[in-house]
């Protein structure tokens, strides 16, 4: 199966983020490079606001991963809970 | 980030269906064909606009809230940036050439990017896709100008930064980011979305903004990292806008199809060519390095992009054409373009050197393959002249391909000791291709590439001297008044690192940076 990944920058905003989404995909590979992760993911991967919101204790917007997102692959589907990368193939 | 999120009146999904749907109309005074002239000739038949939408669902409200966080962060670190003389914390001198090339070569695409999706936006009778590309255009122009300010503040103690704008039409080099980017905005607005949107943003950008911006982090530049991560934020966007723009195309009409597979074909191969430039950066540039141009081209083209065409597959789309050849040089262009840039020095606007014996180990043990067989004997016997006092400066001009306009430089897939050469006659005129590639697409559309502004053969005609200049008059030296063409200063800009003003300038600041004055 084909893998997408998120790249989001190494900061304080994305400690969280990167820890939510890791524990939404167990199945999930984090790749620290310098000043940014890469999340590798077979098949899909999905970033959940509500776990977010539950590690960093207010409320968020999804739209608010464009300020730190470095890059992304696979077909994206947006809606106010989740976001989700995925290959159908 | 301490944003409040208040409670939302509308879903995403009907937001953007708010904000997208219903802003267009059917024109009566004037008919549709006249308000959108060039949504038809190229083929490409469009039944419903409606079906378009934006994965992100972004609307232009949420645009300029998130583009403004993006701006206020970036611009509080070139500030911090420039305050405490982060120029001087740059591993070595050195690296400052990769971000030349960066200004020269690659933030005026930005700046075409913005004005071609302006005019693209304009040219679609879709709200969505307009929508889409206002954003695409203002981000472009965004990056254009994140890169500029950042930059600047090189440009305030090093050489070469000093007039990308008034090079960018003229340094030999340059012409071959340029005309990529000239290629794209004149083709039709379709064209321009598969080629820019797609081929480009989705293909390859990753290539360019992900391991190169970290490596800039890695080297201590702090302000290039800055403005190349916050640009490759909008770039995510961006992919995922290209690749839409393919899926929506296809779903609309299958004689879409062949059209679309020969744009791919086409700008997958020309911004490949382009890429030679950043494969060089990454394995001669970056005094530290991060991963070879090899492994990015792995991670980020062979294993995304083979995905992606995977995916794609279900519409009838294959991968992109010269696959083949493009495998096996990975292995070879980036040695090939920096054995290019070393014997060109003297016409260049950043300098160039023999790696130290630690990064001919490091590019030894990256490419088993080809390094120590083809590369590093000549880079070794340049070094040797080199002490002797003939550092090597080629005087000649190089033949360009009429296509990609890089100079003949690439080997036969197969055969790394032979110089690839292709060549059509058309009409009157022999012209000459650096690939099967080149020449495939050349051969399409003639007409087109015969009007190429070929740096070379500017020289030889005589139209790269300033005004007044007489290429007849005795002792006449060509190097030199194409310099001036240029605003090269001879000797300053250009030539070798060693013995450089900017080599010696920062060995001075830096000392001043760490010690007291005597």
């Amino acid at each position: 199966m084909s893998k997408v990944f998120i790249a989001l920058q190494t900061n304080d905003d994305t400690r969280q983020i990167i820890q939510a989404i890791l524990a939404d995909n167990p199945h999930a590979v984090c790749n620290e490079q310098p000043a940014m992760v890469k999340i590798d993911a077979e098949g899909s991967l999905v970033v959940r606001r509500s776990t977010i919101e539950e590690l960093i204790g207010r409320d968020f917007d999804l739209q608010e991963l464009h300020i730190n997102l470095i890059s992304l692959t696979g077909n994206v589907d947006e809606t106010d809970d989740e976001l989700t990368l995925s290959w159908n193939a | 980030m301490d944003m409040k999120v208040g409670k939302k009146k509308l879903g995403l999904k009907e937001k953007y269906q708010h904000m997208t749907r219903g802003l267009g109309w059917e024109t009566t005074y004037q008919s549709m064909d006249d308000v959108f002239p060039f949504v038809k000739y190229e083929g490409i038949k469009i039944h419903d606009w409606d079906k378009w939408e934006d994965p992100f669902r972004l609307t232009m409200d949420a645009y300029w809230k998130y583009q403004a966080e993006k701006e206020r962060k970036l611009y509080a670190i070139i500030d911090a940036y420039a305050q405490n003389n982060g120029h001087l914390n740059v591993t070595d001198a050195r690296y400052l050439n990769a971000i030349k090339l960066f200004l020269n070569g690659i933030s005026p695409l930005e700046y075409m990017a913005h004005r071609g999706f302006a005019m693209t936006g304009r040219q679609f009778p879709g709200v969505g896709a307009r929508v889409a590309c206002l954003m695409q255009s203002l981000d472009e122009i965004r990056h254009a100008q994140t890169q500029i300010h950042s930059l600047s503040n090189y440009n305030k103690y090093y050489n070469g930064f000093h007039d990308y704008r008034h090079m960018l039409e003229r340094v030999w080099y340059l012409s071959v980011p340029r005309s990529f980017f000239d290629d794209a905005v004149t083709a039709g607005p379709f064209e321009f979305m598969v080629a820019i949107g797609f081929s480009f943003e989705y293909v390859l950008t990753n290539l360019l903004f992900v391991p190169f911006v970290s490596g800039a982090a890695y080297n201590g530049d702090m302000g290039t990292m800055t403005f190349g991560f916050s640009a490759q934020s909008d770039e995510a966007r961006h992919m995922t806008l290209g690749l839409e723009v393919i899926k929506f195309v296809l779903e609309q009409d299958p004689d879409n199809l062949p059209i679309v597979q020969q744009w791919i074909d086409k700008w997958t191969w020309r911004g490949y060519r382009v890429l030679t430039l950043v494969g060089m950066m990454m394995d001669y540039m970056l005094p530290k390095r991060i991963m070879s141009w090899k492994e990015a081209w792995e991670v980020y083209f062979e294993e995304n992009g083979g995905a992606l065409f995977k995916d794609l597959a279900r519409y009838g789309i294959r991968p992109p054409k010269w696959l083949d050849q493009i495998e096996q040089d990975k292995d070879h262009i980036s040695h090939q373009a920096w054995a290019t840039f070393y014997n060109y020095a003297a016409a260049c606007n950043f300098h160039t050197w023999i790696p130290t014996d630690d990064e001919l180990d490091w590019l030894s043990q990256k490419y088993p393959n080809s390094f120590d067989k083809y590369y590093r004997p000549r880079l070794e016997h340049w070094r040797e002249e080199a002490k002797k006092g003939n550092r090597f400066y080629n005087k000649t001009l190089p033949m360009l391909c009429q296509t990609c306009q890089i100079p003949m430089i690439f080997t036969e897939p197969g055969d790394p000791t032979q110089i690839c050469y292709r060549e059509v006659d058309y009409k009157d005129n022999k012209y000459h291709f650096c690939s099967d590639g080149c020449k495939e697409i050349f051969e399409h559309e003639p007409e087109k590439y015969i009007q190429a502004w070929l740096p070379v053969h500017q020289i030889y005609q005589g139209n790269c001297f300033e005004e007044g200049v007489d290429p007849t008059a005795e002792g006449f030296d060509p190097l030199s008044a194409v310099l001036d063409y240029y605003h090269l200063a001879q000797g300053r800009d250009n030539l070798d690192f060693e013995g450089s003003e900017d080599q010696k300038n920062f060995e001075a600041w830096r000392g001043m940076a760490t010690k007291n004055a005597a």
